[in-house]
C-alpha cells in the first residue's frame, strides 16, 4: 500500500497538458453537419410563423430543423418531470430558448443561415421573473396546466412543489424562546462557467444511435434517449470523454434530443458545440430567497428554528426540485435543535432553467441560517465560534430525523477558528466570520465496476464515473495499484463510454470515491479470492489457509504476489483474471429524501476581510475551509478541490450574478460581463485542510468531497465584513457597490 | 463562401503553407484546418485565454487573431510544448503540483505561462498572478497553477 494517501500525479494528466486529451469538441465525425441553435432576444413570447426558406438558399445548408420535424405531440423529456420540450413549444419560456436549429455542412454556412431563418413572435405580457410575481394571484402560468403530473394540485399555480419537513412544536418552543430572530435573504441566480462549454454529436448507426456529450451522467442520457426513441439499451451508445468542467452543470441531458432528432433526419451526424454564451441561456443555479426564524434561550442554545425556501428554478424543472427538497431537508444544518420546521417551494418563472450546481441548493439555505445566527449571537453577547459549538451536533447525534452526524465536528470547527486565529487582534477595517454547513451525499447509488489483471501484471479498471476534474481517475488507479500490487503507471482506467463501461448511476453528489470507489474496491477484492483459489490450486493448499494483503497472498511459508500466481497458473497461454464489483444504495421508501445521506459533506469556512472605506471593496486577507472527509486518498487533488470550491464560492459571495432587464433578457451573457474571480481576485492566503478520522462509509474510511468548501463561504465572508464595518448585507453578491451603499446607508 | 488567402507560417517548428478563409480566426484554422485542437475555444471575445497561443513570441488569444495575420509569424501551440526530451519543465510541473484538474483551461494557462517565462525567467508570485490574469480557471487550480510556474522557473535557473 503505498499509493492510497499520496499524492500521486493525476490520472490523464499527461493528455491535460499536452493537448492530445480530446474533450468532445476536440473529436472530428466525417460527413458531420454543423448545428447552430436559432434564438429570440426575447424571453416569453408567442410563435407565430417561422419562414426558413431564405436560410435555405444559403449555400451549404442541408436543412432547417423546426417543431414540424418532430413528433406531435412535442417530445418532452427531464429527470423529474416530463416538462422541457426538444424545441420551444408554439412559446418561448425563457431568454435563450432555442426555436428552431440549422444543419449545415459548415460552421460559417450554418451562422449565416440562422440570421436568416424568420421568425414571427408576438412578445407577451405579465413574465415572471421573480418569486413575487411567480406568487401573485393573478400571475400568468409559466407552464401549461396540460403537461403537469396527473392529478397535481399544484398544477394551477407556479409552484410545482411545497416540501414541508420537521419536527417538534416550534410555537411552543417560541413561547420559551429568550430571544426570537428573523429575517430575509436573497441568492441570485449565477451560471457554472465551465470553461468547456456544453458540446453535443449524434449519428445514427446499425439501427440505433451513437452520441457524444459533455455529460457527467451518460446512463441516464442513454435511459432517456432509448426511451424517447424506443430503441433498446443497447442501441444507444452515449460516448462521454472526460468533460472540461461539470460543476453539476452537464448532469442532465439539454440539446442531445435535439441533435439526435436531427442526425437521424439527415442520416448523418450532427455537431453543436456551443459557445460560452450560449451556456449562460442553458444552465444556472436557482436563485432563493430564504426567510429564517430562529430561537435561542439566554445561553444560546437552539430552541427552534423556522425555515421558508423559495426557489425560482426556471422554465422547466430539470433536476431543480430534488435541489429544492434535498437542500430543504437539512436547513437547519448541522445542530441539535429541539424543533424545527421547514417548507420549501419549487417555483417555476420565465427564466432559464437552473439545475443541480455544486452545493445542491445548501449554499443558498446556509447564508441565510448563518448569518442570522450571527445576528442572534450578537445580541446574545456570546462569541460567533462559541454559539456553534454549544449547538452542533456531535457524532452519532441524530440531529435530523433518520440521519445521524459521521464525523467529529467540532475537530473540524477548532480547527478553523485555530486556522484564521479566532480571537486574535484585528486591525483597522478588518474582520472575520465564521460559519459551518453541511451536505448530504447520495441517497442512493449503484456502480459497477469491472477490472481485468493483465498477465504482464498491469490492469485495466472500468468505471463508468465521469472525471470532470475531481481526480476519480487517479483514485480507481490507486485503488487498483494497491489492491492488485500494480505499478500506479501501468493501470488504465477506462470511462465514458456506455457500450463499454458497465453502468454507473451518476456522476454527482461527491459520490464517486465512495460508491465507485467502493465497487472498484470490490472488484479488486473478487479478483483476490480468484487468485487466492489459483493460489491454493497451484500450491495444493487451503484456501482458508491463504491471506490476502494488497497484491500479496501470504502462504504459510512465504509470501508471493498476485501477479506471479496468475502467471504460474495461466501459462503458458496467458490470459486474465477478470473481477467485478457492485454497490448498490437501494431506495429507502420511509426516508422522505428516498434514502439516507451516505456521508455529510460537512465544513467549516473563517475568513478575514479588510474593507477599502472608500470603494467597499472586498479583501480576502486569509479564507481557511476546513472539511471533514474521512480520509484523503490523494491529498494534493483534494486541496485542489477544495481550493476551487472556495474560490468558486468567493465568486457568488463577492462578484457573480446574473442581471435582467424589465421583459426578462438576460443583459451580460458571456465573459466580459459576467465576471469570475481570476488569478488577481484571490485571497492573499487560502488554506484548505482536511479532518481525517477514516470514519466514513467509503474504502479505507472516506467520505465525499469536493463540494465542501462552497457550502458556507458567504456567510463567513458576510459575517466578517459587518465585523470589519458593521453593515449587514442580507443580498448576494456583496459587490464592493453594495457593500459601499450599505456603508453610506449606516451612516445615515 | 469566399476566397482563401495563401500564408505562409511555422506552426511548432514545421513550415506550413496555408489557405484560410479571409474571415477566419487563427483558432478556427488551427482547431478546424490544420487538426491542432489541443487549443481550446471557449469566451472568443479573448477575456478567458483558453485560446492562448504564442506568436512570435507574444502570448496571443488566438479567437482574436484573423489567421491572415500569422502569415510569416512563428506560431507555438500547446502541442509543440513538449520535446523529444518529453515534456517541458513547466508542462511537469503542472503535473507535479497538480495544476491541471479538468484540464480545459491548461493549455491556454501553459502557453500564456511559457510567453510569461520567456520574457521573465525569475517572477514573482505577483507577476506569475498578474501574467496569467488573462485566463480564467473554473476549477479555479490559480494556486496549483502559479506554484507550478514558480517550481518550473526555479528548476530552469538552477539547472
Amino acid at each position: 500500500m503505498h499509493n492510497v494517501g499520496a499524492s500521486v500525479r493525476r490520472g490523464g494528466g499527461y493528455g491535460r497538458v499536452t493537448g492530445h486529451q480530446e474533450y468532445v469538441a476536440d473529436i472530428k465525425l466525417n460527413d458531420v453537419l454543423y448545428v447552430k441553435l436559432i434564438t429570440l432576444d426575447v424571453a416569453r413570447a408567442r410563435i407565430l410563423s417561422i419562414d426558413t426558406s431564405e436560410a435555405e438558399k444559403v449555400p451549404g445548408v442541408a436543412f432547417v430543423f423546426t417543431p414540424d420535424d418532430l413528433p406531435k405531440p412535442m417530445p418532452r423529456f427531464g429527470p423529474q418531470f416530463q416538462d422541457r420540450p426538444i424545441l420551444a413549444d408554439g412559446e418561448t419560456k425563457y431568454h435563450g430558448e432555442p426555436v428552431a436549429a440549422v444543419a449545415a455542412e459548415s460552421k460559417d454556412a450554418a451562422e449565416e443561415a440562422a440570421v436568416r431563418v424568420k421568425i414571427q413572435y408576438e412578445e407577451l405580457p405579465n413574465g415572471v421573473f421573480s418569486v413575487a410575481a411567480a406568487l401573485a394571484p393573478d400571475a400568468v402560468l409559466v407552464q401549461d396546466p396540460s403537461i403537469r403530473p396527473a392529478g397535481d394540485p399544484l398544477a394551477h399555480t407556479n409552484v410545482i412543489s411545497e416540501k414541508h419537513f420537521g419536527w417538534g412544536d416550534i410555537e411552543e418552543l417560541a413561547e420559551e424562546s429568550d430571544l426570537v430572530v428573523e429575517d430575509n435573504y436573497r441568492f441570485p441566480m449565477v451560471t457554472h462557467f465551465a470553461i468547456e462549454p456544453h458540446g453535443f454529436m449524434a449519428v445514427p448507426e446499425d439501427g440505433g444511435v451513437a452520441i457524444w456529450s459533455t455529460i457527467q451522467h451518460p446512463y441516464l442520457l442513454q435511459k432517456m434517449m432509448a426511451k424517447m426513441l424506443e430503441m433498446p439499451l443497447s442501441k444507444v451508445r452515449v460516448h462521454a470523454p472526460d468533460p472540461g468542467g461539470g460543476f453539476g452543470g452537464k448532469q442532465i441531458p439539454k440539446y442531445e434530443p435535439l441533435v439526435t432528432y436531427m442526425a437521424l433526419k439527415a442520416g448523418r451526424p450532427c455537431r453543436l458545440v456551443l459557445s460560452l454564451d450560449e451556456t449562460f441561456q442553458l444552465v444556472r443555479r436557482s436563485s432563493a430567497e430564504i426567510r429564517v426564524r430562529i430561537g435561542f434561550d439566554s445561553e444560546g442554545y437552539l430552541k427552534f428554528q423556522d425555515i421558508e425556501t423559495n426557489f425560482l428554478v426556471g422554465a422547466y424543472v430539470d433536476i431543480a426540485d430534488r435541489v429544492v427538497g434535498k437542500s430543504s431537508y437539512s436547513a437547519a444544518g448541522p445542530y441539535r435543535v429541539p424543533a424545527v420546521k421547514i417548507i420549501g417551494r419549487t417555483i417555476v418563472s420565465h427564466t432559464m432553467p437552473s439545475t443541480a450546481f455544486r452545493g445542491f441548493g445548501i449554499p443558498q439555505i446556509s447564508w441565510a441560517r448563518e448569518s442570522l445566527i450571527d445576528e442572534a449571537a450578537l445580541r446574545l453577547g456570546i462569541d460567533r465560534l462559541e454559539i456553534r459549538l454549544r449547538n452542533l451536533a456531535r457524532l452519532g447525534d441524530e440531529f435530523i430525523p433518520l440521519e445521524r452526524a459521521d464525523g467529529d465536528w467540532e475537530q473540524t470547527v477548532r480547527t478553523a477558528a485555530k486556522r484564521i486565529g479566532w480571537g486574535d487582534p484585528l486591525e483597522p477595517n478588518r474582520g472575520r466570520g465564521i460559519a459551518v454547513g453541511l451536505k448530504s451525499g447520495p441517497t442512493t447509488g449503484l456502480s459497477y465496476s469491472t477490472v481485468r489483471l493483465l498477465f504482464d501484471g498491469s490492469a485495466i479498471i472500468y468505471a463508468g464515473t465521469s472525471d470532470m476534474g475531481q481526480g476519480a481517475r487517479t483514485i480507481f488507479a490507486q485503488i487498483g495499484a494497491d489492491e492488485l500490487g500494480v505499478e500506479l503507471d501501468q493501470v488504465r482506467v477506462v470511462m465514458g463510454d456506455t457500450a463499454m463501461v458497465p453502468f454507473d448511476q451518476q456522476t454527482s453528489a461527491s459520490r464517486s470515491s465512495v460508491l465507485m470507489g467502493t465497487a472498484v474496491h470490490r472488484a479488486c477484492q473478487d479478483i483476490q479470492h480468484k487468485v487466492t483459489a489459483m493460489a491454493a490450486n497451484l500450491y495444493g493448499i487451503d484456501e482458508e489457509a491463504i491471506k490476502v494483503e494488497g497484491g500479496v497472498l501470504a502462504l504459510r511459508d512465504r509470501e508471493v504476489s498476485l501477479i506471479q500466481v496468475v502467471q504460474e497458473a495461466l501459462a503458458p497461454l496467458g490470459g486474465e483474471v477478470i473481477g467485478n464489483g457492485e454497490m448498490r444504495k437501494n431506495k429507502d421508501p420511509n426516508h422522505p429524501l428516498g434514502g439516507t445521506a451516505a456521508f455529510f459533506e460537512f465544513n467549516c469556512t473563517a475568513s478575514e476581510v479588510e474593507v477599502d472605506t472608500e470603494t467597499g471593496h472586498v479583501t480576502l486577507i486569509k479564507h481557511v475551509t476546513v472539511g471533514d472527509v474521512g480520509r484523503s486518498l490523494n491529498p494534493l487533488q483534494v486541496k485542489s478541490q477544495d481550493d476551487g470550491a472556495a474560490i468558486q464560492g468567493l465568486g457568488h459571495t463577492l462578484m457573480e450574478h446574473y442581471i435582467f432587464d424589465d421583459a426578462g433578457r438576460v443583459r451580460n451573457i458571456g465573459a466580459i460581463d459576467y465576471r469570475i474571480l481570476t488569478s488577481m481576485d484571490l485571497p492573499l492566503e487560502l488554506h484548505s485542510e482536511s479532518t481525517e478520522n477514516a470514519d466514513g462509509p467509503g474504502p479505507y474510511g472516506i467520505k465525499g468531497v469536493s463540494e465542501g468548501s462552497l457550502l458556507v463561504t458567504a456567510p463567513a465572508v458576510g459575517a466578517a465584513i459587518r465585523e470589519a464595518t458593521g453593515v449587514v448585507i442580507r443580498d448576494l453578491p456583496m459587490t464592493p457597490q453594495r457593500v459601499w451603499e450599505a456603508m453610506q446607508e449606516e451612516k445615515k | 463562401m469566399s476566397d482563401t488567402i495563401t500564408i505562409e507560417a511555422t506552426i511548432n517548428g514545421r513550415p506550413r503553407t496555408l489557405e484560410v478563409a479571409p474571415n477566419h480566426t487563427l483558432l478556427e484554422v488551427l482547431r478546424d484546418e490544420i487538426d491542432l485542437t489541443g487549443t481550446k475555444e471557449c469566451c472568443v471575445v479573448g477575456e478567458c485565454g483558453a485560446c492562448t497561443v504564442i506568436v512570435d513570441g507574444r502570448a496571443m488569444n488566438s479567437c482574436l487573431m484573423l489567421a491572415v495575420e500569422i502569415d510569416g509569424a512563428d506560431v507555438l501551440t500547446v502541442e509543440g510544448l513538449e520535446t523529444e526530451d518529453g515534456l517541458s519543465p513547466l508542462q511537469d510541473a503542472f503535473l507535479e503540483d497538480g495544476a491541471a484538474q479538468c484540464g480545459f483551461c491548461i493549455p491556454g494557462q501553459l502557453m500564456a505561462a511559457t510567453a510569461l517565462l520567456m520574457h521573465n525567467p525569475n517572477p514573482t508570485v505577483e507577476e506569475v498572478q498578474e501574467g496569467l490574469a488573462g485566463n480564467l480557471c473554473r476549477c479555479a487550480g490559480y494556486e496549483q497553477i502559479t506554484r507550478a510556474v514558480l517550481d518550473a522557473a526555479k528548476e530552469a535557473l538552477d539547472a
